[in-house]
């Protein structure tokens, strides 16, 4: 399988940061804060690679900086330092070299996101076909007719009821609003999906549902994915390797089913020990 | 003379509970080798750490010490324990194949479906894989109504066939087996036996977890004993955990 994705030591430091952040906070430290300029460490020193097709796994508890690497990652944010080299059959892309309007490019056609918050992802002012419709429009799809047709098959592939197409998605069960977010992401095929804990705060059975949906959108289209998740169970079924996160560090990685079965590092065995 | 397709030496497992501080021994010193069309037996007393030899191979679990030298379908031979992730995934998912106690699949999935997943990964048209997988279900007597729902509510006979026939459909080159024939009655695990029989003759290595006798005297080409790890005098409580509470 071909790599589409290289990340090298990324760092995100809120605050001005000192020349003691990193030695002062981390796993050992038992904080994410400088004690001596009071900035956070949100991630250090992340690397990892991504191939074709790969389900991987950011596990770790609230503030152990999952979300803040998809969202450097996608753009959201800029990072402190650290690198990131997105893959194409014939370019390679260093991802925080890129003019603005490069990453917007990336961001807009081969990126795809799913926040747990819907309101990060959707435009509650349109219609959920017109958050589509969006996005093809920011692809250079400029017919009527061809985006109506793409939004519908969109809609109709994550299950979302077409007779309600032109209703807002604030009008949504959160379920729904997921599956609106999952199709607008799918927009443009991309071969890169970021999951934020996409499942979070959902009813059971429409968990269950959501994460079917997104194993047989990564076997049909081979999409590469990063999964962000504290839950454990949602690590088990998606994906097949698996970062764990501590105060902004990676302390350990691994095939899923060894990370879970046969845990290396201190806080990784309580957190399995303590799933439910 | 032929060369093992796997061949394992001087390895070892132990478990490091930092929480309760504890270092618990599972396997020591295991040394064996398999070979194409064979059948390695693996036997011992409960605690002896033969499950975790198979999941150390497998790499469910990450070997302490020793080698285990595994030589691929190009003749490459690789160390199992250094491999990196994507050689084992990708391994796993063309020539290594095991067969664990539990049934570990997707929720959700109909049998047929399951089972058919190792030929999918491999690239066989789902319809294909689907006929496949029916086949084999038949072989191994699971009812046919049975096959269009998931095995979560199966009985853990029905499972045990299950996971075979997952193991088995794909014809891996080396096959793990974790005592295949536990849960069933004694005439599926006769058509059990006559399937292992029949794979090995096709050329599959097989390591096999196997506790009664006789199948170890009819299907084992080679046994290999394990005792459980001595116990270290200083530490008198290493030894009053089994390892089972990681199975």
């Amino acid at each position: 399988m071909r790599k589409i994705l290289e990340v090298s030591n990324l760092s995100k430091i809120y605050g001005k940061g000192c020349p003691r952040c990193i030695e002062s906070t981390g796993p050992e430290a038992d904080t994410n804060m400088c004690p001596h300029c009071g900035s956070v460490v949100a991630i250090h020193d992340v690397s990892f690679d991504l191939h074709e097709g790969e389900i991987l796994g950011l596990m770790g508890e609230s503030g152990s900086g999952k979300s803040t690497v998809v969202k450097n990652l996608y753009f959201d944010q800029t990072p402190t330092s650290g690198e990131a080299r997105f893959f194409e059959e014939d370019t390679t892309h260093e991802m925080f070299n890129l003019n603005a309007a490069q990453q917007r490019r990336l961001r807009n056609q081969r990126f795809g996101m799913v926040y747990q918050n819907p309101h990060l992802g959707l435009n509650f002012g349109i219609s959920s076909g017109g958050n589509i419709a969006e996005r093809l429009l920011m692809n250079d799809v400029s017919h009527y007719g061809e985006i109506r047709e793409r939004a519908k098959e969109l809609l109709s592939r994550t299950e979302v009821l077409l007779s309600r197409m032109d209703e807002s998605p604030a009008a949504f069960s959160g379920g729904m609003q997921q599956r609106v977010q999952i199709a607008k992401a799918l927009a443009t095929n991309p071969p890169l999906l970021y999951l934020d804990e996409v499942t979070t705060g959902l009813d059971l059975s429409v968990q269950a549902r959501i994460l079917d949906l997104i194993l047989e959108i990564q076997q049909e289209r081979n999409t590469a994915m990063i999964v962000v998740t504290h839950d454990l169970g949602v690590i088990r079924l998606l994906t097949g390797r698996a970062l764990v996160m501590k105060y902004g560090r990676v302390i350990e990685s691994g095939l899923t089913d060894q990370i879970l079965e046969d845990p290396q590092h201190a806080y990784t065995q309580r957190l399995v020990a303590s799933a439910l | 003379m032929k060369s093992p397709i796997l061949r394992i030496e001087g390895f070892g497992k132990h478990f490091t509970l930092h929480e309760q501080n504890k270092r618990i021994p599972s396997s020591h010193n295991v040394n064996l080798e398999v070979y194409a069309g064979e059948l390695t037996a693996l036997i011992g007393p409960t605690g002896a750490g033969k499950s975790s030899v198979l999941k150390g191979i497998y790499r469910t679990y990450l070997p302490s010490a020793g080698k285990i030298l595994y030589r691929d379908k190009h003749g490459v031979e690789v160390d199992l324990a250094q491999a990196d992730e994507y050689r084992m995934l990708q391994l796993r998912h063309e020539e290594i194949g095991f067969v664990t106690q539990f049934l570990f699949c997707l929720p959700r999935q109909s049998t047929l479906d399951v089972v058919a997943h190792p030929l999918v990964v491999r690239g066989m048209s789902r319809e294909a894989a689907r006929e496949k997988a029916a086949e084999m279900l038949a072989s191994l007597n699971l009812p046919e109504r049975l096959w269009s729902i998931s095995p979560a509510t199966f009985s853990g006979g029905e499972k045990q066939r299950v996971n075979l026939a997952r193991g088995l459909v794909a014809r891996p080159r080396l096959l793990l087996l974790d005592e295949p024939t536990a849960s069933l009655d004694p005439v599926t695990a006769e058509r059990v036996i006559t399937l292992i029989e029949q794979i090995k003759a096709e050329g599959v290595a097989m390591l096999a977890i196997f506790h009664h006798p006789e199948l170890t005297q009819r299907l084992g080409d080679r046994v290999v004993a394990l005792t459980p790890p001595p116990v270290a005098s200083k530490q008198p409580d290493m030894n009053e955990q089994k390892v089972e509470v990681f199975a």
